[in-house]
């Protein structure tokens, strides 16, 4: 099946998993995870609580580097990476962290205009761009606010807007909608799926809700009408195409337990898949 | 804007969620799930074990505690710096200890006069008190107050802030985003410390002296420029050298400290709370241990050099 997806693509995949293995004290946490995230395509990471969800995301940004086995990153290999070659690299991939992991001490303006201060971007350009972002995230007024005075849902979308800030071509979200009501979960999913159609990145998401992943693989979202709109059974394949096709990765036991498509999914008749899909 | 961007569109009155999908996360049914923990046996752990585990554990402490400082010194001298960032820490370090600094120093100096002078009386040698006080503030007092009032004060604030920023993730956000946390959080407080330190010691040694000054004024019936004159006189070079060198010293170990015991947080906000009480300890002992062996070398150079 990836091998499809590889001729597919001309640049290889975005992500590659071969073989990783990572373990603590505690014991083995993967014991052999392998699969790969094509570009523009976003990735479902299925699984309880304590699969390894997170620490897949921070594997994949290089924030830990596995016991064994190796991780290519935009066709870089990030596992044998020094800290000093990582913190340059980074630069090129999103992360948002499951509660925000907003700066406390700094305004939502500054938070989000961080990464381009660290490039030492000239002040005159760094306000339009921020403004920019934070209108893309409706909340353009909220700029002189401390993350504090914000609610759970908005500091949500000020840490996706950090983390895009300098259009990274991965982004990664670690359980966006975690602990979060319904409706404002929606309007994550909803940037989540702007974001991935109106700037075409490639995304690893890590969720214990499987209705986020549906949402993001039947849903595209049209930039001329600004909507977001379902996409059809059968017909409009090439809009779906076009968006980058969504697919499911599922933990179980330190390894990959179910990689697929969200029909192969849904239609599947295993005892464990089923455990998610009630 | 946001009423546009509603999936219920196109006439489509679908749910946005998939039909009869529960609202709520899955839940687990461990708190963490390790690969093959399953049936896991209880482990019986022997004195000997235990001993082993706790000096491996301190050797560690020792060597990720040495990486830290040995990092901090490479990226004082390599940059990029933040400018800001030392600024900030040092009107923290600097300006914001001197209330504490003036308070004590002025009754340190007090008490030093009113102790020795009581002994003075006896041998009708009050005059000496002036030296004697010079000499123990410049040399020791000084120094060492300052370090361990600034312990109390930075270090743990230093170790909480970072405690905390690390518990919320903040410092793997920055990480994320391409910032080294050594760079951005360590150097400026460790500079920040370093440079102040030595002037916090000198406004201590100043304050300490006026209040000795006031003390033996108004209790030893000593007059105030007599006091100066023999202060003044008693200090040489080598105690000066010994009095400020100190510090730099102590602002290292104690921002070090606050920074190591800061980053390696673990346990939420109990651990927080654990770490801040240990950076005060580790650093105010530290700081003691690190002033003996000072003062050795200092008086050993004294003698050999100047």
């Amino acid at each position: 099946m990836s091998g499809t997806a590889t001729a597919l693509s001309d640049s290889g995949p975005a992500i590659q998993f071969e073989d990783v293995r990572l373990g603590f004290s505690e014991g083995d946490v993967f014991r052999g995870v392998s699969f790969q995230v094509q570009p523009r395509e976003t990735m479902i990471l299925l699984g309880e609580t304590g699969t390894g969800k997170t620490l897949t995301l921070k594997l994949a940004a290089g924030l830990l580097s596995p016991s064994a086995g190796v991780i290519h990153v935009l066709g870089k290999e990030i596992s044998s990476m020094r800290e000093a070659e990582l913190l340059d690299f980074r630069r090129k991939i999103g992360f948002v962290f499951q509660e925000g992991a907003l700066f406390d001490s700094m305004t939502v303006g500054d938070n989000v205009a961080y990464r381009l201060r660290e490039e030492r971007v000239p002040e005159e350009e760094i306000e339009p761009q921020v403004r920019e972002v934070l209108r893309f995230i409706e909340l353009e007024d909220t700029i002189e606010l401390l993350p504090s005075e914000l609610s759970g849902g908005m500091r949500r979308r000020v840490s996706i807007a950090r983390a895009l800030i300098s259009q990274p071509q991965v982004v990664l979200y670690d359980s966006p909608t975690a602990g979060l009501d319904p409706v404002t979960s929606q309007t994550i999913i909803t940037l989540i799926l702007r974001l991935r159609d109106v700037y075409g990145v490639t995304a690893l998401l890590a969720t214990q809700r499987l209705q986020d992943g549906f949402a993001l693989a039947n849903f595209h979202y049209d930039p001329q009408t600004k909507r977001v709109i379902r996409n059809a059974r059968n017909g409009n394949a090439a809009a779906a195409a076009k968006a980058g096709q969504t697919r499911f990765l599922v933990y179980r036991d330190g390894g990959v337990y179910f990689e697929g498509g969200p029909e192969e999914l849904e239609n599947s008749k295993d005892p464990y898949l089923q455990r998610f899909l009630v | 804007m946001a009423a546009q961007l509603g999936f219920r569109c196109c006439g489509c009155a679908e749910s946005f969620f998939a039909e009869g999908q529960p609202e709520q996360g899955l839940v687990a049914d461990t708190p963490f799930q390790v690969a093959g923990s399953a049936g896991k046996e209880e482990k019986r752990i022997t004195a000997a074990e235990l001993l082993v585990d706790s000096a491996k554990n301190a050797v560690l402490a020792v060597q990720s505690y040495a990486e830290l400082c040995g990092r901090t010194l490479v990226n004082m001298v390599v940059g990029p710096h933040y400018l800001q960032d030392t600024l900030e820490q040092m009107d923290f370090i600097g300006a914001g200890s001197m209330p504490i600094i003036l308070l004590a120093g002025f009754f340190i100096g007090a008490v030093m006069v009113l102790q020795t002078g009581s002994q003075f009386i006896r041998f009708g040698q009050t005059s000496l008190t002036g030296d004697v006080v010079a000499i123990a503030l410049v040399r020791e007092l000084g120094p060492a107050f300052t370090g361990l009032l600034v312990t109390g004060r930075c270090a743990t604030g230093i170790a909480s802030e970072l405690g905390s920023m690390l518990v919320t993730e903040q410092v793997d956000a920055m990480r994320a985003m391409g910032t080294d946390p050594n760079r951005k959080l360590v150097v400026p407080r460790v500079l920040a410390s370093l440079l102040m330190l030595p002037l916090l010691t000198a406004i201590m040694d100043f304050i300490g002296l006026l209040g000795g000054c006031v003390a033996s004024v108004f209790s030893l019936r000593l007059s105030a420029i007599e006091f100066w004159r023999r202060a003044i006189e008693a200090l040489d070079f080598a105690d000066l050298m010994q009095g400020f060198t100190k510090p730099v010293i102590f602002g290292f170990i104690l921002a070090t400290i606050g920074c190591y015991k800061g980053l390696t947080v673990r346990g939420g906000t109990q651990g927080v709370g654990r770490a801040t009480t240990q950076a005060a300890v580790l650093g105010s002992v530290l700081i003691i241990v690190a002033d003996a062996f000072l003062t050795k070398l200092a008086l050993f150079l004294a003698d050999k050099v100047f």
